[in-house]
């Protein structure tokens, strides 16, 4: 098994040459992935916000923010400082405690999942061995946050609001953790790297999109409806509900929920491209294509250059997911309440539960395709 | 003392401490809202527990449903019927209070007796399953402990078909004793049809 880059071994070896003890070594590296995580988090709403303007308007046959910087890249960086600045305000009859814990509680849970989101083999901040039922149970935190934000608010449209928000999250997790339980099933381990290793075996023809077509389209309509994105964002829905249970939110902590958003779309189209697409995996295997030039795959060399493929594969296939994402809000008419609860819990539920079956039963029959 | 060591031992004492003093607050806090949330937070402080015993399949699964089942729907029952009405004084209520303080009593003391009574080291420390305890779960649910995990469920779907009962209004729509139809009026507001009184 090529073990690629492995920078935390390197690191610490490193500093074990200055003379530091192996402990002292991991404390230093600690937070460094941590950090570099956090910001590629920041940088990609920033990037994703951008996206959103300029998507948005080219569908409604706009220009869209053209000022800040070249094509308004700096657009979001505006958006930004301006939130940054404004005025904190707590409206005089709000709860000021859940009022303020509310948007933490829905932004903290969305970036301690990013914890197992892996670029390439050593390259995620922990292979924890229970992957991505972290994720899971981590994004049923959130609805509680925003049960806290809508109920702190004292305002009707908030409280519906969160309702709405909890109720939907607690609908949609089901399909979600149905669809992702077959890949499991496919794959005998919860890890995040071993999901990609085992679609790797021969590049675009052996990724789970092919052997979990129906999961792929459960587990992204599923995590749309967890991010609230149209054609599922009735928790804020403005033309009913005015902005759900961000009405009474102003300057930074609504940010938080902004931010929580968007790190959350991109989170779920990072885990879409992890579980069906391949995770860091080149189209055509890279080993391969070093068997066929003769390349030496352990030089330190080729081992940087197929690191940096596989981050720009993960980020790339993550940003055609948000591309779509973004497209499907612009062009997409909202579902009614009722159809939603609906789809859920009559369409989606059942088909899951008919493809974990069928997934089982098929691992049995052909165990060399389906994970042995 | 390595460092690992003391990390374990100040989480250990900052959980303990969120969990008394949190599930405290859940019993003695005056707002319900309040508690709810509290009990979330003593909840998520069980599952960091858990994460310190290496078991992070239980920890996560502590949060699932605990967190995000049981306790969401707590706050969402609470959010949904929170009316403000003054409560009755109850009659007799320091022996109430008496009989269920020596009741709690009674259980701390078994708890403690347990306690006492187990040996709770592990005999082999190579024992231990650490990240293979997800595997080792499953094996036990699907063999030893089988009908207990069935019996379970048998129990959630008695839970599930009386929330469908109690929800559908047409299939009670009798009173059992009497026999007479039940007044089956949705508990809300009634509304004046603002859009005929101006006709």
């Amino acid at each position: 098994m090529n073990t690629g880059l492995d920078l935390e071994y390197s690191f610490n070896e490193i500093l074990k040459g200055f003379g530091l003890s192996s402990e002292v070594a991991h404390i230093i590296w600690l937070p460094l992935p941590m950090l570099l995580v956090l910001v590629a988090a920041v940088v990609g709403v920033l990037v994703t916000v951008w996206l959103e303007r300029k998507i948005s308007a080219a569908a409604q046959q706009r220009i869209g923010p053209e000022y800040a910087g070249a094509l308004g890249v700096l657009q979001p960086i505006a958006d930004g400082l301006k939130l940054l600045v404004k005025e904190d305000i707590i409206p005089a009859k709000a709860d000021s405690i859940l009022f303020t814990a509310g948007p933490i509680l829905v932004l903290v849970p969305v970036i301690l999942s990013w914890l197992i989101v892996p670029f390439g083999q050593n390259l995620l901040i922990s292979n924890v061995g229970i992957g991505i039922f972290l994720w899971i149970a981590l994004s049923s935190i959130q609805p509680i946050g925003l049960l806290m934000s809508g109920y702190a608010s004292n305002n009707k449209y908030s409280l519906l609001g969160g309702l709405r928000a909890a109720a939907q999250s607690i609908s949609y997790e089901i399909p979600l953790a149905l669809s992702v339980l077959a890949i499991v099933l496919m794959t005998n381990s919860l890890s995040t790297v071993d999901i990609v290793n085992q679609q790797s075996g021969a590049g675009i023809l052996s990724w789970n999109i092919w052997r979990q077509p129906v999961g792929f389209i459960i587990f992204w309509i599923c995590a749309l409806a967890e991010c609230e994105r149209l054609p599922f964002d009735l928790p804020e829905a403005e033309e009913e509900l005015v902005a759900g249970y961000q009405t009474e939110y102003a300057g930074m902590k609504f940010a938080l929920f902004y931010l929580g958003s968007y790190i959350n779309l991109i989170l779920s189209a990072l885990l879409v491209s992890i579980l069906y697409l391949g995770g860091w995996g080149f189209p055509i295997p890279v080993e391969m294509i070093a068997k066929i030039f003769n390349l030496p795959i352990n030089s330190p060399l080729i081992q940087v250059f197929t690191a940096s493929i596989g981050i720009i594969m993960t980020v790339l296939k993550a940003y055609l997911l948000v591309f779509i994402a973004i497209l499907l809000r612009w062009t997409t008419p909202r579902v009614r309440i009722d159809q939603l609860l609906d789809l859920g819990w009559k369409f989606l539920l059942p088909i899951s539960l008919a493809n974990l079956l069928l997934t089982a039963g098929l691992k049995l029959a052909f165990p060399q395709f389906f994970g042995g | 003392m390595s460092l690992a060591v003391t990390t374990q031992i100040i989480c250990f004492s900052v959980l303990s401490l969120i969990i008394i003093v949190g599930a405290l607050g859940v019993i003695l806090l005056e707002s319900i809202v309040y508690s709810a949330f509290l009990l979330g937070g003593v909840f998520m402080s069980v599952a960091g527990l858990y994460l310190l015993l290496n078991a992070s399949f239980v920890a996560a699964a502590q949060v699932l449903v605990y967190v995000g089942a049981v306790n969401v729907l707590i706050i969402f029952a609470i959010m949904l019927v929170n009316k403000k009405e003054d409560l009755k004084p109850i009659d007799n209520l320091k022996s109430r209070t008496i009989i269920s303080t020596s009741i709690c009593l009674t259980l701390l003391s078994l708890l403690i007796r347990v306690d006492l009574s187990n040996i709770w080291g592990i005999a082999d420390p190579n024992m231990t399953v650490g990240e293979e305890s997800t595997i080792r779960i499953g094996e036990h649910l699907f063999s030893d402990y089988l009908l207990p995990f069935e019996v379970a469920s048998v129990l959630l779907l008695m839970a599930m078909i009386g929330a469908i009962v109690l929800a559908r209004r047409d299939v009670m729509n009798k009173d059992i004793s009497t026999g007479l139809p039940v007044d089956q009026e949705l508990i809300e507001k009634t509304r004046e049809p603002l859009l005929i009184k101006k006709n």
